[in-house]
C-alpha cells in the first residue's frame, strides 16, 4: 500500500475530486468520439506526425488556448477567494498550490506556446521559406512542450500540485518545507518543456539567418520576423542557465544533495539568481514577439510604413543585451550591498529607454498614418497606454531603495499583469485575429471581436489598478486572506469584479470562433487586410509547400512593391519542390519523456531507466535513418495553383 | 539535391550547411550550461560544509592521465577530419576509433576518480561543493559517453554507406562537438583542478 500512498492528494476536496471525474470522463469522451468517427488514423497522420510548420504552428496555438482557460480557472478561483476579507472558499494550502500553478502555467504553458504557435505560422511565410531549418526537430520541440504542459496538469489530480510560487524559492521549496510530490513535477515537467523551447531557439535562428527570401537582407526582414530572431537569440542563452538551476532543485529533491539547502554549505540564494538569471530574460522573450506584432498591426492598419525601422531594431538588440544585467532587481531585498543594489537598479532603469524609443516609433507610425481601427489594431492601441503604466511602475520598483516598500505587494502584482496582459496577451489576441485568415481562410467576427477587446482592456483595468492602491497600503502578495480592519475589501472586490470581465472577455473569444466558424464567409482572397509582407502574398489557405515559386524581394514590404510599385514578387517557371516526410517519432519520442518525467517525479527508478533507455533508442533510430524526403512534381504544384484560383507566375 | 563543388562534401548541400550552423548554434548553449555549472562551482567551492575541501581529495596523476587521453582524442578527431576531406575511408575510421578509445579511456580513469571520492567520503550529498563538483565533472563525462555512443554510430555509418554527403556531415558536426568537450576538459582542469589544489 505504502508504493500507492505517494499518489494520493495530500489535500483533498470535493472540488479536486470533481475535477478527477471530469478528467477522467474527458478522455473516455475523447478517445470513444475518436473511435466512433474513425478519427485515429487522420489525427496521426495528419496531425501527430506532421512535421509542417503551420500545422505545428497550430497545434501551439489550440494548446496555448488551453492553458489560458486552465490559467485563467485559477486566477478566477484567487481573486474569488480575496474578494471579500476572511474567505473560507479555498484554505491556505490550496491558495498556495493555486497561485503557484496559475503563474506557471501562465507563462511556460500559456505565453511561451502562444508566442511559438505565431512564430511558427508566420515567419518561414513572412521569409519566403518552405519551412524551417529542421521541420523533424521542429515537431520534437512541440511534443516536448505538449508533453511537459500535460505532466504538469496533472499533478493536481497525481500526487498533488507545486506550492512554493512560480518562482519556486529554496529553502521553501526543498523537502523539508514541501513535502508533497508538487515541486517535481515543477522542476520535471518545465524541465521537459524547456528542452523543446531550446530547440526551438536553435532551429529559428538558423532558419531566419539561412533560408529568408533572395533579396532580403537582415535590415530588410519584417518587423515580427525581426523580433524572433531576437527572441530566439536570448532562448539560447537564457534557457541553459534554468535547464541548469532546474537539474540542481531535481538533485536537491531527489537525491539528497544540498545545492539550495541550509546546511552542509547550500545556498538558497543561489537558486534566486539562477532563477532570474534565466527569469529576466525570459520576460523578454515573452515581450519582443509582442512588439514585433503591434510593429506589423500598427503599420499595417496606419496605412504606411513603420516609423524608425532602423531604431526599432536597434532597441531590440539593447533591449536583449540589457536583460542579461538586470536579475538583481527581483530580489533588493535579499541582502546585498548597496552598491550592488545600486548597480542593477540602474541597469534596470536603463532599459525603459529602448522600451520608450519603440512606444515613441509606433505613435510616430499612427501620427502621419490613415488608421483603421480593427480589431487587431484597437488592442495595439489598447496596449500603448496600459503597457506604459505598466512599464512606468516598473522603473518605480528598479528603484532599490523604493523597492523595500513595494516588494512582494500588491503593487508589484499590479505592475506586471499589467505589463504582461497588454503586453503579452494583447498581442496574442492580435496576432490571433490578424494572422486567422491565413491559418483558416476565414475572418473572426470583427463586432464581436470589438466587444471582446473592450470586456478585455476594462477588465484589466479593473482588475489591476486597484493593487496599486492597496499594494501601497500594505497588502503583501501570495496571503490566502486578510482582516475586515486593513481596509483592502473594497479593492479586492473591484479586482474581483475585473477578472469577471476578463473571463467573460475570454468566454467571448471562443464564442467568436465558434461563431466565425459558423458564418464567416471564406470568400476573402488571399489579402483581406490589405497587408504589407510576404505572408499574404500567398494563397488562403497556405498550400503544403507555401510558395509555389520562391518569391524575391527588394525591401520589407514585399506584397506592398508588388501592389503598389509594380514589383515582380514570383519570377521564372515552376521547379519540382522538395518536402520533409511525416514522422511519428517525435511524438513517441516525448510520449516517453513523459514516461521518464512521471517515474522521476514519484521516485520509480526501474521505470525511468527504461524510459531513458527508450529516449536514447530513439535517438539511435534518427541516426542511422535515412530519409530524404519527397518532392512535389511541376505537374502536381500546376495542379494545386490552379485549384487555388489563376496561378501565380 | 543539390550538390556545391567548390565546398568541402559536409558543406555542400544546403541541409548540410543549416546542420552546421544550427550545431554551432547549439554549442552556444553548451556554453551557457557549463558557464552556469562553472559560475555555481566558484560560488559554492569554499562552501564545504563538514566534509573535504578540493584541495584535500585532487589528486594530480589521474588529472594528468584524463587531460592527455582527452587532448589527444581530440588531435586524433582532427586527423579524421583531415582523412575524410582527402576521401581516406580507411585512415579516417582508423583515427574515428582511435579517438573513441581515447575517450573511452577516459571515461574509465573517470569512473575511477568518481570512485575515489566517494570513497574518501565526497559523495554527492556530502556538501554543496562536493555537489557541485560532481554534477559539472559529471555532466561533461556525460557528454562524453554520449559522443561515445554517436561516434560508434557515425563509425558504423561511414563504414557500411561510405564517405557521403551525409556521413561526411555527421563526422565534422561529431568532431565539432568533440574538440568543444575538450575545451570545457581545459577549463575544468585549469579553474577545478590546479585552483583546487594550489
Ligand atoms: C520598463 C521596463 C520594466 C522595468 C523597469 C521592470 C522592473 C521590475 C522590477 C524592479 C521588478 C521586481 C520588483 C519586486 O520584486 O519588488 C519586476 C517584477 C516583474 N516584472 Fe517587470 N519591469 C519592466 C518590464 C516588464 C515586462 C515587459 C514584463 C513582462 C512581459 C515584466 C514582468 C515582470 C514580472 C513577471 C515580475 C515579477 C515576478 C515575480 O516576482 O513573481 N516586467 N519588474
Ligand atoms: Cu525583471
Amino acid at each position: 500500500m505504502e508504493f500507492f500512498d505517494r499518489f494520493a492528494i495530500p489535500h483533498p476536496s470535493p472540488l479536486i475530486y470533481a475535477s478527477m471525474v471530469a478528467i477522467g470522463l474527458t478522455v473516455i469522451a475523447i478517445i470513444a468520439g475518436l473511435t466512433y468517427f474513425k478519427k485515429w488514423g487522420y489525427l496521426w497522420r495528419e496531425w501527430l506526425t506532421t512535421v509542417d510548420h503551420k500545422r505545428i504552428g497550430i497545434m501551439y496555438l489550440l494548446s496555448a488556448l488551453l492553458m489560458l482557460f486552465r490559467g485563467g480557472a485559477d486566477a478566477i478561483m484567487m481573486r474569488a477567494q480575496l474578494s471579500v476579507p476572511e474567505n473560507t472558499l479555498l484554505d491556505a494550502q490550496h491558495y498556495n498550490e493555486i497561485f503557484t500553478t496559475h503563474g506557471v502555467v501562465m507563462i511556460i504553458f500559456m505565453a511561451m506556446p502562444f508566442i511559438m504557435a505565431l512564430m511558427n505560422f508566420v515567419v518561414p511565410l513572412q521569409i519566403g521559406a518552405r519551412d524551417v531549418a529542421f521541420p523533424r526537430l521542429n515537431a520534437l520541440s512541440f511534443w516536448l512542450f505538449f508533453m511537459g504542459a500535460m505532466l504538469f496538469n496533472i499533478s493536481f489530480v497525481i500526487g498533488g500540485s507545486p506550492d512554493a510560487g512560480w518562482t519556486s524559492y529554496f529553502p521553501l521549496a526543498g523537502n523539508e518545507l514541501s513535502t508533497s510530490v508538487g515541486t517535481n513535477y515543477y522542476m520535471i515537467a518545465i524541465q521537459i518543456a524547456g528542452l523543446g523551447t531550446l530547440m526551438t531557439g536553435i532551429n529559428f535562428i538558423v532558419t531566419i539567418f539561412k533560408m529568408r527570401a533572395p533579396g532580403m537582407t537582415l535590415m530588410k526582414m519584417p518587423m515580427f520576423t525581426w523580433s524572433a530572431l531576437i527572441t530566439n537569440i536570448i532562448i539560447v542563452f537564457a534557457f541553459p542557465v534554468l535547464t541548469v538551476a532546474l537539474a540542481m532543485g531535481t538533485m536537491d529533491r531527489l537525491f539528497g544533495t544540498h545545492f539550495f539547502a541550509t546546511t552542509n554549505g547550500g545556498m538558497d540564494m543561489l537558486w534566486a539568481n539562477l532563477f532570474w538569471v534565466w527569469g529576466h530574460p525570459e520576460v523578454y522573450i515573452l515581450i519582443l514577439p509582442a512588439f514585433g506584432i503591434y510593429s506589423e498591426v500598427i503599420s499595417a492598419f496606419a496605412r504606411r510604413n513603420l516609423y524608425g525601422y532602423k531604431s526599432m531594431v536597434g532597441s531590440m538588440v539593447i533591449i536583449s543585451l540589457l536583460s542579461f544585467f538586470v536579475w538583481v532587481h527581483h530580489f533588493f531585498t535579499m541582502g546585498q550591498g548597496a552598491l550592488t543594489n545600486s548597480i542593477f537598479s540602474i541597469t534596470t532603469m536603463a532599459i525603459a529607454v529602448p522600451t520608450g524609443i519603440k512606444i515613441f516609433n509606433w505613435l510616430f507610425t499612427l501620427w502621419k498614418g490613415k488608421i483603421e481601427v480593427t480589431v487587431p489594431m484597437l488592442y495595439s492601441l489598447g496596449f500603448i497606454p496600459i503597457f506604459t503604466i505598466g512599464g512606468v511602475t516598473g522603473v518605480m520598483l528598479g528603484m532599490s531603495a523604493a523597492d523595500y516598500q513595494y516588494h512582494n505587494t500588491m503593487f508589484l502584482v499590479a505592475h506586471f499583469h499589467l505589463v504582461i496582459i497588454p503586453g503579452v496577451v494583447f498581442a496574442m489576441i492580435a496576432g490571433l485575429t490578424y494572422w486567422w485568415p491565413k491559418m483558416f481562410g476565414f475572418m473572426l467576427n470583427e463586432r464581436i471581436g470589438k466587444w471582446t477587446f473592450w470586456f478585455i482592456a476594462i477588465g484589466t483595468c479593473v482588475a489591476f489598478f486597484p493593487m496599486f492602491i492597496s499594494g501601497l497600503d500594505g497588502q503583501a502578495r501570495r496571503m490566502y486572506t486578510y482582516s475586515e480592519s486593513t481596509g483592502f475589501g473594497i479593492w479586492n472586490m473591484l479586482s474581483f469584479f475585473g477578472a469577471i470581465l476578463l473571463a467573460i472577455g475570454f468566454a467571448l473569444i471562443v464564442y467568436n470562433i465558434y461563431y466565425s466558424i459558423r458564418y464567416a464567409s471564406r470568400d476573402i482572397g488571399d489579402d483581406p487586410w490589405n497587408a504589407r509582407s510576404l505572408e499574404w502574398a500567398t494563397h488562403n489557405p497556405v498550400p503544403d509547400y507555401n510558395f509555389a515559386i520562391t518569391p524575391e524581394v527588394s525591401s520589407s514590404e514585399g506584397l506592398w512593391d508588388a501592389k503598389k510599385r509594380g514589383h515582380t514578387l514570383f519570377k521564372g517557371p515552376y521547379k519540382e519542390i522538395h518536402m520533409p516526410s511525416n514522422s511519428g517519432v517525435p511524438f513517441i519520442m516525448s510520449a516517453i519523456f513523459f514516461v521518464f518525467g512521471f517515474a522521476m517525479i514519484f521516485s520509480m527508478w526501474i521505470v525511468a531507466i527504461i524510459s531513458a533507455i527508450g529516449i536514447f533508442a530513439c535517438m539511435a533510430h534518427r541516426s542511422f535513418e535515412q530519409d530524404h524526403g519527397y518532392h512535389i512534381s511541376v505537374d502536381e504544384i500546376k495542379q494545386t495553383e490552379a485549384k487555388f484560383g489563376g496561378a501565380k507566375e | 539535391m543539390k550538390l556545391d563543388h567548390t565546398q568541402p562534401l559536409e558543406y555542400s548541400t544546403k541541409q548540410n550547411q543549416l546542420n552546421i550552423l544550427g550545431f554551432w548554434i547549439f554549442l552556444g548553449a553548451e556554453i551557457m550550461l557549463f558557464a552556469t555549472l562553472f559560475a555555481s562551482y566558484f560560488t559554492l567551492e569554499d562552501r564545504i560544509g563538514n566534509g573535504p575541501s578540493g584541495g584535500e581529495i585532487f589528486g594530480i596523476t589521474p588529472v594528468m592521465i584524463e587531460t592527455i587521453l582527452l587532448l589527444t582524442s581530440s588531435f586524433t578527431i582532427g586527423l579524421t577530419v583531415n582523412a575524410m576531406r582527402i576521401g581516406n575511408k580507411k585512415a579516417m575510421l582508423t583515427f574515428f576509433v582511435i579517438t573513441l578509445l581515447l575517450g573511452l579511456a577516459f571515461l574509465g580513469v573517470e569512473i575511477y576518480e568518481f570512485y575515489h571520492y566517494v570513497h574518501v567520503g565526497a559523495g554527492l550529498q556530502t556538501s554543496a561543493f562536493t555537489a557541485i563538483l560532481l554534477t559539472t565533472l559529471g555532466t561533461h563525462g556525460a557528454h562524453v559517453t554520449f559522443g561515445l555512443f554517436w561516434g560508434l554510430f557515425i563509425v558504423s555509418q561511414v563504414k557500411k554507406r561510405g564517405i557521403t554527403t551525409e556521413t561526411t556531415n555527421k563526422s565534422f558536426i561529431f568532431s565539432l562537438y568533440w574538440h568543444f568537450l575538450d575545451v570545457v576538459w581545459i577549463f575544468i582542469f585549469s579553474f577545478i583542478y590546479l585552483k583546487g589544489m594550489m
